[in-house]
């Protein structure tokens, strides 16, 4: 006889005990609830603890209260795991290690979880919280599960003069490597020929680390089998297979970083539905976190939550939905502050479904990404005449228009251009460029408008397929009305838009080629691009095209093949419009035809001086030859000018070497100096010294944790009060500007001080945090950067790009072609 | 790349200043002349005499506000300032002083002052030929960029010596202990040590790789390259010590001097207002 084991029931279970799902099993043993909490691991919060020892784990967003019982500050890695520990055993947590879920189905009347070591588990609910890290890729050979292999590197000073193998390419694994290097021999094995999936720098760590010999690699490298040794000094030995055969590494330890599998295809044999096949998107949710999978809940970073603080308090929050407990979202009080002068007679929902409602745009985000959206978001109310933006400022928010009418003015006469409309959205051109406004907008009417961070847009336009199309579809129009400066009918402009197309290019890559035959006009979205020629067997540089303008328009206008060929400079975006379509375009519309036509004959003109001045200096001798402008345009192009909106240069030729620019710039930001003379390449006399160029896509302000790097208004990049001192910046900086330092105060000296070289007795030195440090053009400083002021012989001078190269072309005065931005 | 320096700042401004106050000073001295020639102590002396005093004065506050960073303006312009000045204030204390001279504190201070001014030309001698160099010689290097190199070459010359024979280890040797960069203020000025020891042992490791035995040639190459780019390592090195003591150098007379200058102008301001 067959005994039917019944399989056991709870009404909730939780499967994952990170953060989130810790907190909602702590709610639920509070609402004494029959529950369950699993985890595949034999620890709680296997995510954190791979986290190097000593890490600080972040408590963002600020805002943000905690509502959960589950306690959690900004703290140590070891401190947070200690206070989780002692929770789970002061609520006497119910929760099974080792439960791997295999499967999930829906019955009739309940969920059925079937775990890995064939226990059957029903729930009416279940609480899925597994995040994206839990399902970390194993190795699947032979001896894969001896005790040797780990999967991550809790403490790299735990080990001492070892062998160690690092399997995997990727950051972790390097990251790991590098963490265990100087202490130990590492080699690392890589499936991959090379490096190419690592952030740059690690990557150039790597390669330092392996020129100092501190550890090796070996490329399209898998390993087969690990065996274990009885005799030998090396517990282990893994067999690799290498392009030149197998080969035999004894070591004392293998660490396994091969990444996490992806969490959708799990999701989906669960059932769960997907908005879009991207493989990045997040599952279809209700408010109440539910998926189209009833009973099936799911929180925390799988949900798109990626911060502990947002998983702790949903865990909470949908403990309380289960229950049928009406709860409101922990962020609904700030919502309600930000709504506190629109429509505050009506509950959040409503206002959030009336801007649903207005803002098409906004329609495509699911209620969460609309609330964290609001949330991050300032409401705006402008009165008639309020200005929202000026031309040439520096700012990247974006904004959707929820009530009202606005002006455009894209020239410098104060009749408006084009008028925007409640459900239409602005700001787009700056978010894509990363360059000053193109226009000014002022409120016509009064207005209520959503302003959104670059941060959240970019992140939503990541994760938004939608969202992403229709902004493109409108920046193409956009990018067709500035950059051609002409005002063409709604339905030309639709023609093109639906006629043009994206393109991406690399550093380097060429846009066309001189000889091609002309495949349309390219307008520069972002990023820069160089025109070059070849004259007298090199290719010379011509000019340098800046986002915001467009190329192409010679071959255009002439039918002849192209005349030059246009490079990118920097990563960059253009859009394309087809040569059949625009020769249409310029048939209708002889105004466009009078405009191109003017300034094919101006390129015509400078074209020619430019190829005069060229062969002139050629002949001239070896140091003419060394300093045209195109090789010194050339120069500051491979120094990363081309990405850059200010730069400091220094000119070698008036230098006293003072250093006065330095301790002035020491003297004024807390003792720390941000440039540094004395480093950096020079070419014909100029040096691109090792300060800041506020980079139009600041490179720092990637991966922030405290969101402490702004861009302002005037293009300045700074770091807050708020920095954290991680060190992501100064690592994601590819020019090496930014370093960690203690800062403190400097007072100024008195006359005798300064006469006689006392140092003023400055403050006790507290061996405060370091924090990132980094120019910020003194923007707090009146009549602007001290390097430059301080600089007794006018060597050190700061300059955005445009003015500099069309400087260094010498373009006759005439910079129509380099760039409209007022040149400084 | 020609940039405004500190001769043509804002289009000459400080430039045209002087020269109208020059031509001001020289009209108003040729127009109005006392009855008993021209003497510091009359009414337009004692114009002459207060302005110079004043730029004295605002022309030593430079050195104080080029080192205070909190200021406003720009510093180019006060040095430009400074130098333009400076100069019409030959001019105006010549004017000021009557040409009586005598071998009183009165010609002192004159004397002082003219030194300072020329001590100040020499100085922009030396910004205007000097920087140039300094990049032709150095390039994208640094002065502790090449001293780590020389530390460098002097370790691997070093341990290849051991296995030579003892006369070219004690050339290296020597080279690497006696080679002196910028020991005093003289020599840096000079910008060369005479009979330099690793110049010489260049010299004679030449002649002493003749009787080599086979197996030692090769590393006497490498030694012979070494000492060789260790030649033009510190001949680099003292080149740029060198032009960085000259661009330093005339401040020791413009400084010092133009404290002697304002205590020598206090006593004849005081001898003329006291004892007259």
């Amino acid at each position: 006889m067959i005994k039917v084991v019944k399989p056991e029931h709870f009404n909730i279970i939780i499967i994952g005990a990170g953060p989130s799902g810790l907190s909602a099993a702590v709610r639920a043993s509070e609402q004494n609830v029959s529950y369950l909490l699993l985890d595949a691991a034999q620890e709680p919060a296997s995510t954190i603890r791979s986290y190097l020892r000593g890490k600080l784990v972040m408590s963002e967003p600020r805002g943000l209260p905690l509502r959960s019982p589950l306690p959690f500050t900004a703290a140590l890695r070891e401190t947070v795991l200690e206070t989780w520990e002692k929770t789970i055993a002061e609520y006497n947590i119910n929760v099974r290690y080792g439960a791997k879920v295999l499967d999930l189905r829906r019955n009739i009347d309940c969920l059925e979880i079937e775990l890995a070591d064939g226990a059957k588990l029903t729930a009416d609910h279940v609480v899925l919280a597994i995040g994206v890290q839990g399902n970390l890729r194993k190795l699947e050979i032979p001896g894969g599960d001896l005790p040797q292999i780990q999967y991550q590197l809790d403490d790299p000073l735990a080990y001492q003069d070892e062998t160690i193998v690092v399997i995997g390419g990727g950051d972790s694994g390097v990251e790991n490597a590098l963490a265990l290097t100087g202490r130990n021999q590492v080699i690392i094995l890589n499936r991959a020929e090379d490096f190419s999936n690592c952030k740059d720098s690690n990557l150039n760590q790597l390669t330092d680390a392996r020129k100092r010999g501190a550890l090796d690699w070996l490329l399209e490298t898998r390993p087969q089998s690990i065996e274990t040794n009885l005799k030998s000094e090396f517990p282990i030995t893994i067999f690799a297979k290498t392009p030149n055969g197998v080969e035999r590494i004894p070591c004392h330890r293998v660490i396994a970083r091969l990444g996490a599998l992806p969490s959708r295809p799990l999701l989906e044999s669960f059932g769960v539905a997907f908005p879009t096949p991207d493989l990045a998107a997040l599952p279809l949710l209700s408010t109440h976190y539910e998926s189209n999978v009833s009973g099936l809940y799911i929180i925390g970073s799988l949900a798109g939550y990626p911060l502990i603080k947002q998983g702790i308090n949903q865990g909470y929050e949908v403990i309380e939905y289960i229950l049928g407990n009406p709860v409101e979202p922990a962020d609904t009080s700030l919502l309600r502050e930000k709504f506190a002068n629109f429509c505050n007679d009506r509950g959040i929902d409503d206002v959030l479904a009336k801007i649903r409602k207005s803002v098409p745009l906004l329609a495509m985000l699911n209620t969460l990404q609309l609330r964290e959206l609001v949330l991050e978001s300032n409401i705006l109310l402008p009165e008639p005449n309020e200005v929202i933006f000026k031309r040439n400022d520096y700012s990247t928010t974006f904004f959707f228009i929820v009530e009202g009418e606005l002006d455009v003015l894209i020239d410098d006469d104060d009749v408006p251009d084009d008028t925007l409309k409640a459900g239409e959205f602005f700001g787009e051109m700056a978010l894509i460029s990363g360059r000053r406004r193109t226009g000014t907008v002022r409120a016509k009417t009064n207005c209520v408008l959503i302003e959104t961070p670059r941060r959240v847009m970019q992140k939503l336009i990541g994760s938004v397929l939608s969202m992403r199309r229709m902004l493109d579809e409108v920046a193409i129009k956009t990018a067709v009305r500035i950059t051609i400066g002409l005002s063409l009918s709604e339905k030309d402009l639709n023609d093109i838009a639906s006629n043009a197309t994206l393109r991406n290019f690399a550093a380097g890559e060429e846009l066309f080629h001189e000889g091609d035959e002309a495949d349309g006009l390219y307008l520069i979205q972002r990023g820069s691009v160089t025109v070059s020629r070849m004259i007298g067997g090199r290719e010379v540089v011509l000019f340098y095209v800046a986002a915001g303008h467009y190329v192409g328009e010679m071959s255009l206008v002439s039918g002849e093949p192209r005349y030059g060929t246009v490079r990118a400079a920097i990563e960059t975006q253009a859009v394309l419009i087809e040569a059949g379509r625009m020769r249409e375009i310029i048939a209708d519309n002889p105004e466009i035809r009078s405009v191109l036509d003017a300034r094919y004959l101006q390129h015509l003109q400078e074209q020619e001086n430019r190829q005069h001045m060229e062969t002139m200096q050629d002949s001239s001798g070896s140091l003419g030859q060394q300093s045209t402008p195109s090789n010194l345009i050339s120069f500051l192009i491979q120094q990363g000018v081309g990405e850059a909106t200010d730069v400091l240069l220094i000119d070698e030729s008036l230098c006293i070497r003072c250093n006065h620019c330095e301790q002035a710039c020491a003297d004024t930001h807390g003792g720390a100096t941000r440039l540094d003379r004395d480093a950096g390449p020079i070419f014909a006399n100029i040096r691109v010294p090792t300060s800041c160029r506020h980079c139009e896509h600041p490179h720092c302000m990637k991966d922030c944790p405290p969101d402490a790097i702004h861009r302002a208004p005037h293009g300045e990049v700074y770091i807050d009060d708020s920095c954290i001192g991680c060190g992501n910046c100064q690592v994601n900086c590819p020019y090496d500007v930014i370093q960690m330092a203690v800062i403190h105060e400097q007072p100024e000296r008195s006359l005798w001080q300064v006469m006689l070289g006392i140092q003023p007795k400055s403050s006790p030195k507290i061996d405060g945090p370091k924090v990132a440090v980094k120019c910020d053009m003194c923007k707090d400083i009146a009549d602007g950067p001290l390097c430059v002021r301080a600089c007794p012989v006018g060597a050190a001078l700061r300059v955005n790009p445009e003015a500099l190269l069309s400087y260094a072309s010498d373009a006759s005065g005439d910079v129509a072609l380099m760039g409209s931005d007022e040149v400084k | 790349m020609q940039r405004s320096n500190i001769f043509d700042y804002k289009k000459y401004r400080y430039f045209k200043i002087a020269v109208a106050i020059i031509l001001i000073a020289i009209t108003a001295y040729l127009i109005f002349e006392p009855t008993i020639g021209h003497y510091g102590g009359s009414w337009l002396g004692y114009i002459l005499g207060s302005l110079s005093a004043a730029l004295v004065l605002w022309m030593t506050w430079y050195g104080v506000r080029k080192r205070r960073y909190r200021g406003s303006g720009a510093t180019q312009g006060w040095l430009s300032a400074h130098i333009y000045l400076g100069t019409a204030l030959t001019v105006i204390v010549t004017l000021h002083s009557g040409f009586q001279f005598g071998l009183n504190i009165h010609t002192f201070a004159y004397f002082l002052l003219l030194v300072v001014v020329i001590s100040g030309f020499f100085g922009n001698y030396t910004y205007m030929i000097y920087p140039r160099q300094m990049t032709e010689n150095m390039g994208e290097d640094n002065l502790d960029g090449l001293l780590l190199r020389i530390a460098d070459a002097d370790k691997l010359a070093r341990q290849i010596a051991l296995t030579m024979p003892d006369n070219i280890n004690n050339t290296v040797a020597r080279a690497c202990s006696e080679t002196c960069i910028g020991i005093d203020l003289l020599e840096q000025l000079r910008g060369y040590q005479p009979n330099c020891p690793t110049a010489l042992a260049v010299e004679q490791l030449t002649l002493m790789g003749d009787n080599l035995s086979a197996e030692l040639r090769k590393p006497y190459r490498e030694l012979y390259s070494i000492m060789v780019r260790r030649q033009s390592l510190v001949k680099r090195v003292r080149q740029d010590l060198m032009y960085r003591a000259r661009l330093g150098f005339w401040l020791y007379f413009h400084v010092p001097f133009t404290i002697a200058l304002l205590v020598a102008m206090t006593a004849h301001i005081v001898a003329v207002f006291f004892y007259w």
